[in-house]
């Protein structure tokens, strides 16, 4: 009789404890992780497939179906991908079977990593732990909401503009969006390649900062990534006394941000004073009037040029033509789910001759303003903080129908992804029973100190990060 | 911001996407929509501003040129649609 293993509170780091002292083994624990996938998944369309047997020493992990799992198919929660078996790992992967964890499966996405809400998935949205009737943000709303129900102890995603970090405010726990270079992406589906990062989610911030450090650092085969410039820490402390840290002047002036949003963001503030942080206030004018705009003409560019691989050739679908120009047009358009066409269009557009100029160019120097204007917030404050969704988790369908509604979910954590600034999440209190997260921005490779200011403060906070209705 | 329904059949092309009818009908106004949302970063003068190249200020770094072994021709082809010796078979070009 295998011990019972309650999953649903159980953080990384504590499941790590119990394999070590011997109370479970690597595979009884996957085991009960399964259980609870077949008790609880029908309902919430985490997962997109699980994998049934422990392939590791140590405990399990959820992946993103954009990373490459050798002999796992990986779809990107699309269509073209259908039946894909990638024939090597992702380098995150290999660094995560390297340190011992076993595959628990692949979960759900919006195509090709595109949306904020995770309706976008060809195989159907996924549904919010805390109220199966909302979507639980995205793209990565199936790592956060298998974290969330206890489905997984830690996951990865991978964030373009906040699909790491919205998704885990949505569903209540904890994700890092580490700083532009720091993690690989060897092996993952690509998106918009000069913005895509992976990045750990999880119930607690040392847990995600643990991941993060098997995930960290130098591989060859990307060719952005560097070595860490200093040690990952597993934070310990209590108190940020002297921390310094600045809030946008700007956010007052954010119609967007729900009242609920706002209360529990600056209850949060407060506490921060009360563990030893000093607050002041700084500018991000640029950032939010046309950090969006600037990011929906850079990714799809981006998403145009890497996504013309898919071209019905070398693998994925293909639909049979009497010509080859007939079957990579036939193959795109049956492959491709409407926001992936969108934005292949919009980016195409953007590229184009006669455009060019007016649209990317002038993206790409907006740009060069955003991180201007993020190094001068950053420099009198170690971590710039703001709620990272505007509002609490919505209705599946209520944006559904309206992609510029959909694309305003990012508002908030869209204008340091362009600046290749790590962000870290962390449950910060309830509106209306839900979830609020709030966003801390840092320097790059300024994650000890995300880490360190999110443990302080997720402690003293003392959120509860099981769904109230699951408890 | 309009876009027109020739700008969009011509944008297909060269994304190489056989839209339906529908689909064209649907992204005309999707599409202007969205471009006339993004296109408020005209109404800033960058003139003096350089393009971001890479959001990090990083220097190349060098690698040794270091032969490694590739992957074998069966897992290349594991996921190929149609497959002749150790060729992609595709369709007729012309």
């Amino acid at each position: 009789m295998a011990p019972v293993v309650d999953t649903l509170r159980l953080t990384a780091e504590d499941a790590i404890g119990l394999v070590q002292r011997g109370d479970v083994s690597a595979g009884e624990l996957h085991a009960a992780y399964l259980e609870a996938i077949e008790e609880r998944d029908g309902e919430l369309h985490a997962y997109l497939r699980t994998v049934e047997e422990a392939d590791g020493a140590s405990i399990p992990i959820a992946l993103k179906d954009v990373i490459s799992t050798r002999g796992v198919e990986t779809t990107a929660g699309s269509r073209i991908l259908e039946g894909y078996v990638p024939v090597f790992d992702a380098t995150v992967a290999a660094r995560c079977r390297a340190a011992g964890l076993t595959l628990l499966g692949k979960t759900n996405t919006d195509e090709f990593a595109m949306g904020s809400s995770t309706e976008n998935s060809a195989w159907g949205p996924s549904r919010n732990p805390w109220d199966p009737a909302l979507v639980p943000g995205g793209s990565g709303g199936g790592t956060a909401a298998a974290v969330s129900a206890g489905l997984a102890p830690w996951g990865l995603g991978s964030d373009t503009g906040g699909s790491i970090k919205q998704p885990s405010a949505l569903c209540g726990n904890v994700g890092l969006r580490p700083t532009y270079g720091s993690v690989s992406r060897f092996g993952v589906v690509a998106f918009a390649s000069s913005l895509d990062q992976i990045g750990p989610v999880a119930k607690t911030v040392r847990d995600v900062a643990l991941l993060y450090s098997i995930i960290a650092g130098r591989d060859r085969c990307d060719s952005t990534t560097v070595e860490l410039p200093e040690e990952v820490r597993l934070p310990e402390d209590e108190r940020v006394d002297g921390l310094r840290i600045g809030v946008p002047r700007q956010l007052a002036d954010l119609d967007a941000i729900e009242p609920g949003v706002r209360a529990a963001f600056e209850r949060s503030l407060e506490l921060a004073e009360e563990l030893g942080a000093e607050l002041g206030e700084c500018d991000l004018p640029l950032s939010y009037r046309y950090g969006m705009p600037c990011y929906y003409l850079v990714a799809p560019a981006e998403a145009s040029s890497n996504l013309a691989r898919y071209d019905g050739v070398r693998y994925g679908l293909r639909t049979e033509a009497d010509t080859y120009d007939g079957m990579v047009e036939r193959t795109r358009d049956d492959g491709f789910g409407p926001e992936p066409k969108r934005r292949i269009m919009l980016g195409t557009y953007a590229l184009s001759a006669g455009y060019y100029e007016a649209f990317y160019g002038q993206a790409q120097k907006v740009r060069t303003l955003l991180i201007r204007e993020h190094r001068e917030a950053l420099e009198p404050f170690d971590v710039i903080a703001t709620p990272t969704s505007p509002a609490v988790a919505f209705p599946i369908g209520d944006k559904a129908a309206d992609p510029l509604a959909m694309y305003a979910c990012d508002l908030l954590t869209i204008p340091s992804c362009l600046a290749g600034l790590p962000g870290l999440s962390i449950p910060c209190g309830l509106s209306d029973g839900l979830p609020v997260g709030l966003q801390l921005l840092g320097p790059q490779f300024g994650e000890n100190t995300l880490f360190r200011l999110g443990h302080a403060l997720e402690r003293a906070l003392g959120f509860d990060t099981v769904p109230e209705r699951l408890r | 911001m309009a876009i027109s329904r020739d700008e969009v059949l011509h944008v297909a092309r060269l994304a190489r996407l056989a839209l339906t009818e529908d689909e064209v009908d649907r992204l005309t106004t999707e599409l202007g929509a969205i471009l006339e949302a993004v296109g408020v970063v005209a109404e800033l003068d960058l003139v003096d501003v350089p393009p971001t190249e890479h959001p990090l200020d990083v220097v190349n770094v060098w690698g040794e040129d270091e032969p490694h072994e590739s992957l074998p021709l069966d897992d290349v082809f594991a996921n190929a649609p149609a497959r002749e010796g150790d060729l992609f078979r595709v369709p007729p070009t012309v």
